[in-house]
């Protein structure tokens, strides 16, 4: 008869980006001294740019899921302009720039080329901002859906237009100040009940993968590039990248507002497959919604001069329904 | 050269773009002073040590221990673990089990025989060693490695001095303090038993000795005049326990008064019983919060059915019952008599009212100063006298083993600068690592593991070890619990979490370096560093 198994330990498990009591297959990619480091280093972002963070992130993991046979398609936005100052670029993956609002149609086309060329092993991503993504493009992406081409669209959500001077997109959450969206009059900065959430659109296209993740989770989202990449057909990362200049936040916290993001209810991390929820990532310690507020200047009138409890416990309410509605309560995923 | 329409310049890397330049403050890699090593009284490197083993190196995890600490196994069982009281995991869940890990390293050490061997020249130079207590041990242990002859004299017939004399078997089985005492002997101490310094100046001279550095510790017991009809009903507690360790029971009877509040006390207490006292009860003049004894051996000597009689003193005896006064607090929580008298029965008392040095050996050095009963050192532990050296408990200091051990490394150190002519300067320390500088969200959730107690009706009537020790998956389990406050453990997180790869990572135990070419100075490799290793500091102009 044998006793329980002894309870693998490992200090901090999975939750840093490297564990050097991990055995070498589990390690992340970014703890690799190898790593393509897709975005290289000397782009124009600003400091703390939680999207170059998530660029690389996400390209790095989809360069050693596709071992490094990849193209990716990049609509205009910050991303775009911060790397690809002419004649420089940080990219060191095969990578063009059109239009803002056509970088789906652009993907589409380099996929049936591919297709046409036989070098189907060659996968293909298609890259934006909110912008980019929820409305400029959002006609493109949603054909792109609808054909189930065969092209991985990632969306970098800083949940306004950051590269021209912080304009509201419908990816903006209520509350927030952006400068069309001022902190003036009864109902300062953003309103509540408009803008859309695209994950949940393109899981209504019935496509084989769409999932959230965010820069606040390096595994999961590692994971999720990796098995988006084990599909063919039209896929969707949403991911969640702090900006610390549109967001009025400290540079150094663009990590721990995504995940108080998280913590807080107020960004699930779910994933789907043929427009079905099949995981979620649960909350690990909860925070109130308060927490995740308070440090960015984008909701300080939330705060001062007076404490807006109303509108707090407004924003709270969409955080515990996101809870209930996706199951997001409980202990370690 | 041919180039495409409208095409004027060559496609670059934005490696030209050298964007360190933006920045106003600059990340720096820093190790900070865990607080476990800073309350560590022997100055033991636990950090560094738990690193090791978290990997399952338990060899080299000891050998790091060894450098401090000669007496792992010993220390892991009857040290106090200071280090445990301001452990940084204490705010997350619970204190990491330090004193279980370095048990369970110490006893790896004795069960695969693990040697330290001695790496320095030999100096041509011999210390003497008075007594072979913990800070002897210790001494004699780390002047060896200096490359020193070392020659302990002990007055007992065996070397431990309080760890042999004072903690009874239940608390530091003998065979384990035996192999660590061997190991240290197998290293060239000389060792001479049942050897009495009686006069220091001559024993100096005519042995030849460089240097000396006493540690005779404090065995003489404190007395209180108790009028008695039956005197030999009044016994002294260290007198006790040194007699047990030679083979003498003492003849307490069923009813045993312990009159004392320290940790000698609930030794001796915790004795009685297991000699067969029903009722050992211990009479002390304050309340338990007052106790100097320390809370889990109140806790433990209750869980044996040890009973206390708080605010009290013992006032006579007489045909087999005791004389009780009642004592109250005044305001400055000092025990004042109320008059009030009361009797308790009991067939013996035992003293436990603390100890002196015996410091008649002294008594000719010119220069040695004493106070208040214990030898006055300065800050390198030199006696008043030249190359007289002292540390343990007949110095000014708290009075328990692991001092002690860090008395005998500290003086030994400067008992080397003193034999070379130099002077011994100790690196400065590092800024402390306070829980504020750590990011604990990257720590796993994990209980701490308990020890296993053996149950109390078996430990009241036998004098087998009361704490069990960890086996190979849990010590492993514990050390891995570690924090490892403000030093860098690998993890990756500031090579990952920088947006600009401005973190170069150089390999295992090389740790990682900035690019400051390229680092912008967010700072948020600071702020998800779990440890606290990494610190921003302004920009240099």
């Amino acid at each position: 008869m044998t006793g329980p198994a002894p309870i693998k330990f490992y200090q901090t498990g999975t939750l840093t980006v490297g564990n050097r009591l991990l055995p070498v297959l589990n390690q992340s990619v970014q703890s690799d001294p190898g790593r393509s480091n897709a975005l290289n280093c000397g782009h124009r972002a600003c400091q703390g740019c939680g999207e170059a963070l998530g660029a690389r992130y996400a390209l790095d993991a989809a360069m050693r899921a596709t071992n490094r046979k990849l193209i990716v398609a990049n609509a205009t936005g910050c991303l775009e302009v911060f790397s690809t100052p002419y004649p420089e670029s940080s990219w060191q993956v095969a990578w063009l720039h059109s239009l803002f609002g056509n970088a789906p149609a652009v993907a589409t086309g380099i996929a049936a080329a591919l297709k046409v060329k036989g070098k189907a092993d060659t996968r293909v991503i298609a890259q934006g901002g909110d912008g980019g993504t929820v409305d400029i493009g959002f006609g493109c992406l949603s054909g792109m859906f609808e054909r189930n081409d065969d092209v991985l669209y990632i969306c970098y959500d800083n949940e306004a237009y950051m590269n021209t001077g912080i304009q509201r997109s419908s990816a903006t959450p209520p509350t927030a100040r952006t400068m069309t969206t001022p902190a003036i009059g009864e109902e300062p900065g953003n309103v509540f009940g408009q803008g859309k959430s695209v994950p949940l659109i393109a899981m209504a296209h019935g496509i084989p993968y769409v999932a959230t993740a965010s820069v606040a989770d390096l595994r999961d989202l590692e994971h999720k590039v990796e098995k988006a990449m084990t599909f063919h057909g039209a896929r969707y990362l949403h991911l969640h990248v702090p900006c610390p200049l549109g967001w009025g936040a400290d540079t150094a916290h663009t990590i721990k507002l995504a995940r108080l993001a998280i913590e807080s209810g107020l960004y699930p991390i779910i994933e789907a497959e043929q427009g079905e929820v099949v995981g979620r990532r649960t909350i690990r310690k909860r925070v109130p919604v308060e927490d995740y507020l308070r440090p960015q200047n984008r909701f300080a009138h939330l705060f001062r001069p007076t404490l807006d409890t109303r509108r707090i416990a407004e924003v709270q309410a969409i955080a515990d329904r996101n809870i209930r509605r996706f199951g997001l309560e409980g202990g370690v995923q | 050269m041919n180039r495409p329409f409208a095409i004027t310049l060559d496609p670059g890397s934005s490696m030209v773009n050298k964007t360190g330049t933006w920045r106003t403050k600059l990340p720096v890699y820093v190790d900070r002073l865990p607080p476990c090593n800073n309350a560590c009284p022997a100055g033991e490197n636990i950090q560094q040590w738990l690193f090791l083993a978290e990997e399952g190196n338990y060899e080299g995890a000891w050998r790091v221990l060894m450098r401090d600490n000669p007496l792992p196994a010993c220390m892991g069982r009857v040290c106090y673990h200071p280090c445990e009281d301001c452990c940084n995991r204490a705010k997350v869940d619970s204190a990491v089990g330090i004193h279980a890990v370095e048990r369970f390293l110490g006893d790896e050490a004795i069960k695969r025989a693990w040697k330290v061997t001695v790496e320095a020249p030999h100096s041509g130079k011999h210390v003497l060693v008075v007594g072979a207590g913990p800070s002897g041990l210790s001494a004699a242990y780390h002047l060896t490695l200096f490359g020193h002859r070392v020659t302990v004299y002990e007055d007992g017939h065996a070397a431990g001095g309080m760890m042999r004399f004072g903690i009874p078997k239940y608390r530091l089985p003998r065979e384990v303090l035996d192999a660590e005492v061997s190991r240290i002997e197998q290293m060239g101490v000389t060792f001479r038993f049942k050897s009495r310094v009686k006069d220091l100046d001559e024993t100096m001279r005519s042995g030849g000795f460089d240097a000396a550095f006493l540690a005779v510790g404090a065995h003489v017991a404190k007395r209180a005049y108790i009028p008695a009809g039956d005197a030999s009903k009044i016994l002294d507690a260290v007198g006790l326990l040194r007699g047990m360790e030679k083979g003498d029971v003492p003849l307490l009877g069923r009813r045993v008064l312990v009159y004392g509040g320290g940790n000698t006390a609930m030794d001796v207490a915790r004795t009685a019983k297991r000699l067969g006292a029903t009722d050992s009860i211990v009479v002390y003049r304050r309340t338990r919060e007052k106790m100097p004894a320390h809370d889990f051996e109140v806790q433990e000597a209750i869980d044996e059915g040890v009973q206390f009689r708080w605010l009290s003193t013992v006032k006579s005896e007489q045909s087999g019952a005791f004389v009780i006064e009642k004592m109250v607090l005044d305001d400055k929580g000092k025990p004042q008599p109320t008059g009030e008298l009361g009797v308790i029965k009991g067939d013996s008392l035992i003293l436990a009212l603390g100890q002196d040095v015996d410091l008649s050996f002294l008594s000719h050095v010119k220069g040695l100063e004493v106070e208040d009963g214990v030898v006055k050192v300065d800050t390198r532990m030199m006696t008043g006298a030249a190359g007289v050296f002292a540390g343990g408990d007949m110095v000014p200091a708290e009075r328990t083993v692991t001092v002690a051990i860090g008395h005998g490394k500290k003086a030994a150190r400067h008992v080397d600068a003193f034999l070379r002519g130099a002077a011994y300067n100790p690196a400065p320390k590092h800024d402390l690592a306070e829980f504020e500088k750590l990011n604990s969200w990257y720590y796993t959730d994990a209980p701490h593991t308990v020890q296993p107690m053996l149950d109390a009706a078996r430990r009241q009537s036998t004098f087998q070890e009361v704490m069990g020790g960890l086996d190979e998956s849990n010590a492993l389990f514990e050390a891995r619990r570690c924090l490892s406050c403000g030093n860098c453990f690998e993890c990756d997180n500031c090579y990952g979490v920088c947006p600009d790869n401005a973190v170069k990572k150089l390999g295992p135990g090389k740790r990682y370096a900035f690019d400051y070419d390229y680092c912008k100075g967010c700072g948020m490799c600071v702020e998800e560093c779990p440890c606290g290793a990494i610190k921003m500091e302004p920009e240099k102009t």
